[in-house]
């Protein structure tokens, strides 16, 4: 019987396909990737079959590790913002009636439907010199001159903030949806003030969504690259730029394979983190 | 009685369209068991959320301890809550639980932990500190909410259907702890509940509630043998309810026309009002040859056993059907169809709803 074949511990027939398929397209191109980091760039083209640890060593050098350290400030700085801003919209969005409810929701999800980059470009117009900002700002007699908003840090935090709010806020609602409130009229009753009963009872409570939603925003703002390409003008180099950079510029393949998989075992060590932290399986499905 | 703690005056809540409340008065005394008694929806649950400061009135007063408290925060009244579905902290271990409202109060430590291994000891759950709401029973997740609301000793204790979710064994203990407990504490409590027998067990008075309104505020006895209204009739116990006119005042008592019959109750009525006659099935006696000054005939339709009691149903000329119980100790019970006269104390009989226009 194919449905008994589960309990004892079998692969069901029906999976095998899912194995194939995770097979190809995670597997092999992982060990590809991993491969490649050990093997020495040739002088031309592509690389040369001789093992070395020279891609790794160069990791540790001086200019390298600012970049990690630049992405992971990066990466911090985008997640608390995120988080600072997604928290407070994720839980009034959780208390509007259900029609507002899904509304919101609806508008959130939508931007999805249109492609990123496209969406970096609609941040473009909006920032630039001669952009919608500055222009309404200097007709309105606000300022003379135009400022300047894009190719800056604070450009790239915008983008990222913007690209990557959707997952916290998400992630939170999720969990400020599922609260039952009399949790917190019982805190009330009990003596707290509202500051105190949303402390210490609604964010604990609302603790599995913060957490997912920080490693949903932090994780990929590591690696995120056209965003400061495009809003930072290539001045904040980041982990993505760098590995692209890599890549495709310096033809270097070895090197960007080896800092792929430095950036796989930071995330993975996150994740890990995270796990053991949070005690639940709330992620697995989305990693 | 003992001096007023909780004063409602004419509390009146509105949900949207709906009229939740209409006009809510009423008065608690200090060491009270009161409970309110309705169907779901009567409006007992706003109640306590307007006492606990959940909900805001539309209209009316709350009093506490003579202070208008109508506007205070919840977290600013001397009043605490054992809610329907206990409200545990989930990410607390029982002794958080019941710590939380003197940890908030910053209090020292070492009075915290005392004051919650004296609850504990109060409830019965000593050597349960570290455990999780999640790894504990219906009946221990009842006492832990209990004890965590009666630790800040409140002036007055609300609860809400506390007993609800639990099985009937388990429920009957807990009302007789909740009562010790009471007493013990001498603690004023407001207790919700829809089972009429909890309430008779309980209360030193209930309140009956039904739609927003309490039609019938008395002690357990006098609102059994003395309801006001169709509605509290039948709502605590079992009662024979049947429509009477009014023939004549006698001694004190009524003379009504029941169906093709004329019975006697009590009641205050003049002669041509019409309304409703409540009397309890214990209290309806039949004859072969009494009549108790009655004058109404029936046939006997059935019996049945139930363990202790024996229920007759006698059906009174004019259709009147009438339910009778006894301990069911004669020997030889008469035989259904059996022509019999109908009759009882006439001051344990009573007519509610009386006036002119009885039927609008």
């Amino acid at each position: 019987m194919p449905m008994n074949s589960r309990k004892k511990g079998g692969v069901p027939l029906a999976a095998v396909p899912m194995y194939i398929w995770t097979l190809l397209l995670v597997a092999i191109p992982l060990i590809y990737i991993v491969g490649l980091s050990f093997l020495t760039k040739a002088q031309t083209w592509g690389v040369d079959l001789n093992f070395t640890l020279d891609s790794y060593r160069k990791l540790f050098t001086p200019s390298y590790l600012k970049v990690f350290g630049q992405s992971l400030y990066v990466a911090v700085i985008t997640t608390i913002a995120a988080l600072a801003i997604g928290y407070p919209f994720a839980y009034f969005t959780s208390r509007l009636p259900k029609r507002a409810r899904s509304l919101v929701l609806m508008l959130i999800i939508v931007p999805f439907w249109t492609n990123s980059l496209v969406r970096i470009y609609g941040w473009m117009i909006l920032l630039r010199s001669q952009g919608v900002i500055n222009g309404l700002l200097i007709s309105l007699g606000v300022i003379d001159s135009p400022l300047k908003l894009l190719y800056n840090f604070g450009a790239v935090m915008v983008g990222m903030v913007y690209a990557l709010i959707p997952f916290m806020i998400l992630s939170i609602y999720n969990s400020c949806e599922k609260i039952d409130w009399s949790l917190v009229e019982a805190a009330r009753d009990l003596g707290a003030t509202r500051m105190r009963a949303f402390w210490s009872v609604t964010v604990p409570l609302t603790m599995p969504g913060i957490m997912a939603g920080c490693v949903l925003v932090f994780i990929p703002s590591v690696g995120l690259f056209f965003i400061s390409d495009l809003l930072g003008g290539a001045k904040t180099m980041l982990l993505g730029n760098l590995i692209k950079n890599e890549l495709l510029v310096a033809r270097n393949w070895p090197m960007g394979a080896a800092l792929s998989v430095a950036m796989l075992l930071m995330t993975l060590g996150i994740i890990t983190l995270y796990k053991r932290m949070a005690g639940d399986k709330e992620l697995e499905g989305l990693l | 009685m003992a001096e007023t703690i909780l004063k409602l005056e004419n509390i009146i809540k509105h949900f949207g369209e709906n009229t939740a409340l209409k006009s809510i008065s009423l008065e608690v005394a200090r060491g009270e068991f009161l409970t309110l008694l309705g169907p779901s929806g009567c409006g007992k649950t706003t109640t306590l959320r307007i006492i606990a400061g959940l909900e805001s009135p539309d209209g009316g007063r709350v009093l506490l301890e003579g202070q208008d408290v109508t506007n205070l925060e919840p977290n600013r009244r001397s009043v605490n809550t054992v809610f329907q579905s206990y409200a545990l902290f989930p990410h607390m271990n029982v002794e958080q639980n019941i710590g939380y409202g003197l940890r908030l109060k910053k209090l020292p430590k070492q009075e915290i932990a005392q004051r919650v291994q004296e609850m504990l000891e109060l409830v019965q759950l000593q050597g349960f500190e570290r455990r999780m709401p999640d790894q504990l029973s219906g009946g221990q997740r009842q006492r832990v909410a209990i004890a965590r609301a009666l630790v800040n000793s409140p002036d007055v204790l609300l609860l809400d259907e506390p007993l609800g979710a639990l099985d009937l064994q388990l429920r009957r203990q807990m009302q007789q702890e909740l009562k010790g407990m009471q007493k013990k504490l001498g603690i004023t409590f407001i207790y919700i509940t829809h089972d009429q027998e909890e309430a008779m067990n309980m209360s030193d008075r209930i309140g009956i509630m039904n739609a927003g309104e309490i039609v019938q505020l008395g002690t357990p006895d006098s609102i059994y043998e003395r309801p006001n209204s169709r509605f509290a009739a039948g709502f605590i116990g079992q009662c024979n309810i049947a429509d009477a006119t009014v023939l004549a005042e006698e001694n004190g008592l009524l003379r009504l026309r029941l169906g093709e019959g004329e019975v006697l109750a009590s009641g205050s009525a003049r002669p041509g009002n019409t309304g409703a006659l409540c009397v309890r099935p214990e209290r309806v006696r039949y004859s072969l040859s009494e009549t108790g000054g009655f004058a109404l005939d029936g046939t006997i339709r059935e019996y049945s056993y139930t363990g202790g009691t024996l229920r007759t149903t006698i059906v009174a000329d004019g259709g009147v059907q009438f339910l009778v119980t006894d301990l069911g100790e004669d020997d030889e019970r008469l035989a259904v169809g059996t022509r019999v006269h109908i009759y009882w104390d006439p001051k344990k009989a009573v007519l509610v709803e009386s006036g002119a226009n009885a039927d609008e």
